[in-house]
């Protein structure tokens, strides 16, 4: 068993942030960090790390906490997806988020995974990103020249594996207002398992209902376009009115022009599309039916 | 090439190793430590083979840097059960014809445990979410959930 | 003058059996091996065409209370005979005979390729031996083989049935 030899071969584990940005001195673009490794060592062994020195933070155990204050929920970056999915503020306030969480990977690497890694390594599959767009949550950062920034989630992710964080920019903490009516959302993702699975396609809904009237409708889709993306016109058709089956329907084909899906090993464009009409449909049926605890 | 010194804390012994910024806890396990009932089925997490108990919680040694468990407890399954003194899923394995070619069995104890460990009695569903990580290519997955099953009826009577 | 080959007529034979209980007056080409007539002309496709050699034990019926490989029988060689297959274990009313019982209570089957011949194979050692010992049982299937289970799930099944 041959370790990954390509990229540089020196280690630092931090303790606190400002270790971090101290470490990083002299290795300025030239650092790798890494949380749960459950996507760095793949690509290490890909040969896809080059970098010189491997920052730990998976011991920055002020960056692990979720809490509940002043209307939002604060995730603290490295959170496992684990802790994610089992927290019962994140259960309440946030159902549709401890769900996907849920249905990341496998027991065993949810234990190790982070929700800041999850979105820093931006796959369009990214199983956090479509709860937490249709949260709308916001990326807390900090960098080591200046002070840090808040990220809207719907500008953090550029293209496949790319972000809006700059050169040794750490995702601190993510935040999301907590919703009217937390139940009135859902979660669906499609895989070619029931575990274990890269999604072939993944969709969050959160509503605010007024009565049979839809106020504000936030819809989020994964592996159908290059990031993880917003269905601003299904969001519109839904907004201002009552949301029934026509408009249902209408909405689950509205989606397909706003995808962009390719084909992979894991199934054709034309799946896509077809699979994301119907997926909608149900997601906005069960996003309906919630009912607050 | 830089090497570091680690201390683990195996199944109960500390130990120290020389390694390197990239090495895993699999090979750190398998190679410096001699603990070769931790699998390396596939490498990259996907099989959970090489699945430990690591600070409490259950995780892919192959997908852990060797660093981070520096100063950590580790549990294998050796630290689990031993010939003399088998655990309750050790002999459930053995009793429902959970183990085939045996490859997967070790992982499969791990997470059924850590699943034991913070859920006494599970439901069937929540044994098959719980070894989800946890590949086998030989006995069609029935024989373990019902041996795990049965550790749990066991345990309860 | 005419070219290719043109088949030859085969003057097809008259055969008479009891198949699970019903008899059958059928047709057949004399070199017709058992378990072709048994899966072609009758249907019966619980009996498994695994190898074809004689090896595997897929293809295992009870020929009047004796175990015979179908892909090495002519149907001809068996005419007038009392045969029962896989789906003659079970009763009329669809339930199973004990020994298809164990065979899922113990987990025994997975793909269950060899599960008619393994079944008929432990059926017919329990009708001459019923309490048998495991190794009478591994010593009676040895002609059965399994791809998937590592046997042991199958001989406990097996066991489970022996009084």
């Amino acid at each position: 068993m041959r370790s990954s030899l390509m990229g540089g071969d020196k280690y630092l584990t931090v303790k606190s942030l400002d270790e971090v940005f101290k470490g990083l001195k002299g290795f300025e673009g030239r650092a790798k960090f890494v949380a749960g490794g459950t996507n760095v060592i793949p690509d290490m062994r890909a040969g896809a790390v080059s970098q010189e020195l491997l920052v730990d933070i998976s011991d920055l155990k002020d960056l692990g906490h979720i809490s509940e204050e002043k209307g939002a929920v604060s995730i603290g970056a490295l959170t496992t997806i684990a802790e994610v999915s089992s927290s019962r503020i994140i259960q309440k306030q946030g159902p549709i988020l401890s769900s996907a969480a849920g249905l990341l990977g496998n027991p065993l690497t949810r234990n190790r995974a982070t929700v800041g890694g999850n979105l820093a390594d931006a796959s369009p599959a990214a199983d956090m990103a479509p709860p937490l767009l249709a949260m709308e949550a916001l990326l807390l950062t900090e960098r080591p020249a200046g002070k840090g920034r808040k990220i809207p989630i719907d500008q953090f992710f550029l293209s496949p594996n790319k972000t809006a964080l700059e050169k040794d920019e750490i995702i601190t903490r993510i935040t999301f207002p907590i919703p009217k009516d937390p139940s009135k959302g859902s979660h669906v993702k499609l895989g070619l398992r029931n575990a274990m699975a890269i999604s072939v396609v993944s969709i969050s809904v959160m509503l605010e209902m007024e009565d049979k009237v839809c106020m504000k409708a936030r819809v989020a889709l994964g592996s159908v376009a290059p990031k993880p993306i917003r269905a601003y016109h299904v969001e519109e058709r839904l907004e201002g009115g009552e949301v029934g089956q026509d408009v249902i329907q209408e909405c689950s084909d509205i989606v397909r022009g706003e995808i962009s899906p390719i084909s992979d090993i894991r199934a054709s464009a034309e799946y896509r599309k077809r699979v994301s009409s119907v997926l909608l449909k149900r997601t906005i049926q069960e996003a309906l039916k919630g009912e607050k605890k | 090439m830089k090497t570091y010194v680690i201390e683990v804390k195996l199944n109960g012994e500390w130990k120290k190793a020389e390694v390197t910024a990239r090495q895993t806890l699999l090979e750190v396990l398998r190679n410096k430590f001699g603990a070769k009932e931790v699998k390396n089925g596939c490498t990259k997490g996907d099989c959970g083979a090489c699945a430990v108990i690591l600070e409490g919680k259950a995780v892919n040694a192959c997908l852990t840097l060797a660093l981070q468990a520096n100063g950590k407890e580790v549990e294998t399954l050796k630290g689990i059960g031993t010939p003399e003194n088998p655990h309750p899923l050790q002999v459930s394995f053995v009793e429902y014809g959970a183990v085939q070619c045996g490859f997967c069995t070790a992982g499969q104890i791990i997470s059924a445990k850590t699943l034991l460990d913070n859920n006494s009695t599970p439901g069937r569903n929540e044994i098959r979410k719980a070894v989800s990580g946890n590949l086998c290519r030989c006995t069609g997955y029935t024989k373990i959930i019902n041996a795990i099953e049965g550790a749990v009826l066991e345990a309860k009577s | 003058m005419a070219t290719g080959r043109r088949r030859k007529e085969v003057r097809k034979q008259a055969l008479n059996v009891k198949v699970n209980g019903e008899k059958h007056e059928l047709l057949i080409e004399p070199n017709a091996l058992l378990i072709n007539v048994l899966r072609d002309e009758l249907a019966l496709t619980g009996t498994k065409y695994g190898c074809g050699i004689g090896q595997c034990g897929g293809c295992t019926v009870l020929v009047n209370g004796e175990p015979v490989l179908g892909c090495l029988t002519l149907a001809v060689a068996v005419d007038g005979a009392d045969i029962l297959t896989i789906e003659g274990l079970s009763k009329p009313d669809r339930s199973l005979d004990p020994v298809q019982e164990a065979f899922l209570d113990h987990s025994a089957i997975q793909c269950g390729f060899c599960t008619p011949g393994m079944v008929m194979m432990g059926k017919d050692l329990l009708n001459k031996n019923p309490a048998p010992s495991e190794q009478e049982i591994r010593e009676h299937t040895r002609g059965n083989i399994c791809r998937c289970t590592g046997y042991t799930s199958i001989v406990r099944a097996i066991k489970s049935c022996s009084k």
